[in-house]
């Protein structure tokens, strides 16, 4: 139930926002993991979201992460894109980068990537504007007043569009897609920015079979290039692309494997594929 | 100058040029001649009067454009926006009050509200207020600063909808009180009135009065040009994303605090531009101008001529205002009454304004 609380868009707690420099892309992965979660806690109003949960994403895998409702998943989600601060624990992107230290602005242009469980794009601008506002630029004000397309980034744009199937829809209205369409978009969003890590909050939700089984796809290109890591319900789906399941429930790890090793765990069965 | 001068010609299409043009020579030679060069008889003749409320429309017109950035544009409604208006009017006022020199009632280096409090000089925030470029530099900087400094916090603590509008609304509320002592030093309730001239030329002539409006004229057409450059450029695009998706802006890499106080700052010193050219046209500001009801009005101005649009704000301000110098003459009871039907209506039927019925009648049309 948590998270659907959370994972409103506009609830944000307070804190100072200061961001929007261009950090230096120095992520260190030379001891393979990118993402380290250790110890993370967070409750509201005494409700443990999460507790004392670990985690480690290595460089450029796919990590599918599933568990029933209000184990946590999108607070997960919400405290490694600084939307969330824990109670306790850190939260490292790389071997230098503390996240639980920056804005949501600044994790963002250091490289972690997020889509929302409900697509969000921006409905008033057209497509190809809205993959012009994700690219990954200098993002300050001044910038922005003065920025022009050059044909390097109009490519980038074109390729984009292609590889989420929206070509033909580059000038209409991003309020005008189909709601499958819009998570595609989201998702193109996301990799304008160049992430090395990309949080995708059920990727597949309100897909046809057709489009779920291209998300699959997509997924499994972008593993390798980025850190891709996946919460979602649709069991198909994941069993479709993962090579690693991690199981969350009651805010911490349940179990970790491959999809056969965690379909037959015993613990697993009882609290979230028995029922 | 290249860049540039092409950048500003892509602002608009040719027939926005042309219709652009057309209001210019209009305002800038047509007006000019025919309330100073024809004859009071003529059929063509344009009384004092009437430059005098265009000059007066005009300096509404450019709070509308103003208010039109942040509201229209990035979805923070503002209910304060009178106050940086009247900012800059007391800003300029100052300047004039001073201009009296010791032609007022009481014959004294001083302006009569201070002979009639007692005091012997000016207080120290009256300094160097004779200067006409240091009063010009309050009319930007006063407003500006304050609309810094509130918006840094607001935005920074993320006060958004319609919280921000009940805290703009009580900020205004609360300078009007400020305004209204006496021990302010702005001349209490009775604000400033009764000035002689300005630069130099006295202030109520039909030439001085025709400069006025031409001047008024040139800001509103350069605030348009102004608005429709950051509009067209990718930071409009940035903060129409912030009204209509700011999480996605956030996550995107932006950091939307810079960006709001950038354009709220902006608004406000429109705001105390316009302020300072409508004082000298009307003779008076006092602290009414701060009163919430005027701030409330001119979001009804943006809502009527179309959020969003520029071009809308301007019409919208213009039909708002016209409609009430008819109406309050012919009825002055029921202005009141009518400017809350017509915010009815228009929030009912008219979501995109007069320039969303122009829009979609001319496309049934094509």
């Amino acid at each position: 139930m948590n998270a659907a609380v959370i994972s409103d868009p506009d609830s944000f707690g307070g804190g100072a926002a200061a961001g929007g420099r261009v950090l230096s892309p120095g992520v260190d992965v030379s001891h393979k993991a990118i993402l380290y979660l250790e110890d993370i806690s967070v409750s509201f109003d005494g409700f443990k979201a999460l507790n004392k949960l670990s985690l480690d994403i290595d460089d450029g895998e796919l990590r599918c992460i599933i568990g029933p409702n209000g184990a946590g998943k999108t607070t997960m989600m919400d405290v490694i894109t600084g939307k969330t601060r824990p109670d306790s624990g850190s939260v490292f992107f790389g071997q230098t980068i503390d996240l639980t230290k920056l804005t949501e602005a600044e994790i963002a242009h250091a490289g972690i990537g997020r889509k929302f469980q409900k697509p969000t794009v921006f409905e008033q601008h057209s497509v190809f504007e809205n993959l012009e506002l994700a690219m990954k630029t200098d993002k300050r004000v001044r910038a922005s007043l003065t920025a022009r397309l050059d044909s390097a980034q109009r490519d980038r744009i074109a390729d984009t569009l292609a590889l989420i199937h929206l070509a033909g829809e580059a000038d209409r209205h991003a309020g005008l897609l189909s709601h499958g369409q819009k998570q595609w978009l989201e998702i193109g969003m996301l990799l304008m920015q160049e992430p090395l890590v990309l949080l995708l909050d059920e990727p597949v939700a309100g897909m046809t079979d057709e489009e779920t089984e291209r998300t699959g796809e997509l997924c499994k290109t972008l593993a390798g290039q980025h850190s891709v890591v996946v919460v979602e319900h649709d069991m198909d789906f994941v069993a479709g692309i993962a090579h690693k399941v991690t199981v969350l429930h009651e805010g911490s790890v349940l179990a970790e494997g491959s999809m056969e090793q965690v379909q037959n765990d015993a613990r697993v069965i009882e609290v979230y594929l028995g029922r | 100058m290249g860049p540039l001068a092409s950048g500003i010609g892509k602002l608009y299409g040719v027939r926005g040029w042309v219709a652009l043009g057309a209001c210019a020579v209009i305002l800038f030679l047509l007006f000019p001649l025919a309330n100073l060069a024809l004859p009071k008889g003529s059929l063509f003749y344009i009384s004092d009067y009437t430059i005098a409320l265009t000059g007066k429309i005009m300096c509404y017109a450019i709070v509308a454009v103003a208010m039109d950035l942040i509201w229209g544009y990035t979805g923070i409604l503002s209910l304060g926006h009178g106050l940086f208006f009247a900012l800059g009017g007391y800003a300029m006022g100052m300047y004039l009050m001073r201009m009296i020199g010791r032609e007022g009632q009481y014959q004294s280096d001083l302006p009569d509200f201070m002979v009639f409090l007692n005091w012997k000089a000016y207080p120290w925030y009256w300094s160097f207020t004779d200067h006409f470029w240091y009063a010009a530099l309050l009319v930007v900087l006063v407003p500006g600063l304050l609309a810094f400094v509130f918006g840094f916090f607001a935005f920074r603590s993320r006060i958004k909808g319609v919280y921000f509008s009940i805290i703009t609304q009580a900020l205004t509320f609360a300078f009007m009180l400020l305004f209204f002592r006496n021990d302010t030093g702005f001349g209490g309730n009775n604000g400033f009135t009764d000035f002689k001239r300005i630069l130099g030329f006295p202030i109520a002539t039909s030439e001085t009065r025709m400069a006025l409006m031409v001047a008024t004229g040139a800001a509103l057409i350069l605030t348009l040009l102004f608005a429709r450059a950051i509009v067209a450029s990718k930071l409009g695009r940035v903060l129409t994303a912030i009204r209509d998706a700011e999480s996605r802006v956030m996550f995107s890499g932006y950091n939307p605090v810079h960006y709001k106080l950038f354009i709220w700052t902006a608004s406000a010193v429109i705001c105390g531009i316009a302020g300072a050219l409508y004082v000298p046209q009307v003779g008076i500001i006092n602290p009414s101008e701060m009163s919430p009801a005027n701030s409330i009005e001119i979001a009804i101005w943006v809502a009527v001529g179309g959020r969003g649009s520029l071009v809308g704000a301007i019409l919208g301000a213009g039909l708002v205002n016209g409609a009430k110098s008819l109406l309050t003459v012919a009825f002055p009871e029921y202005w009141l009454f009518f400017l809350g039907l017509l915010f009815i209506l228009v929030t009912l039927f008219l979501p995109q304004g007069v320039i969303g019925l122009l829009k979609s009648s001319r496309e049934k049309r094509a």
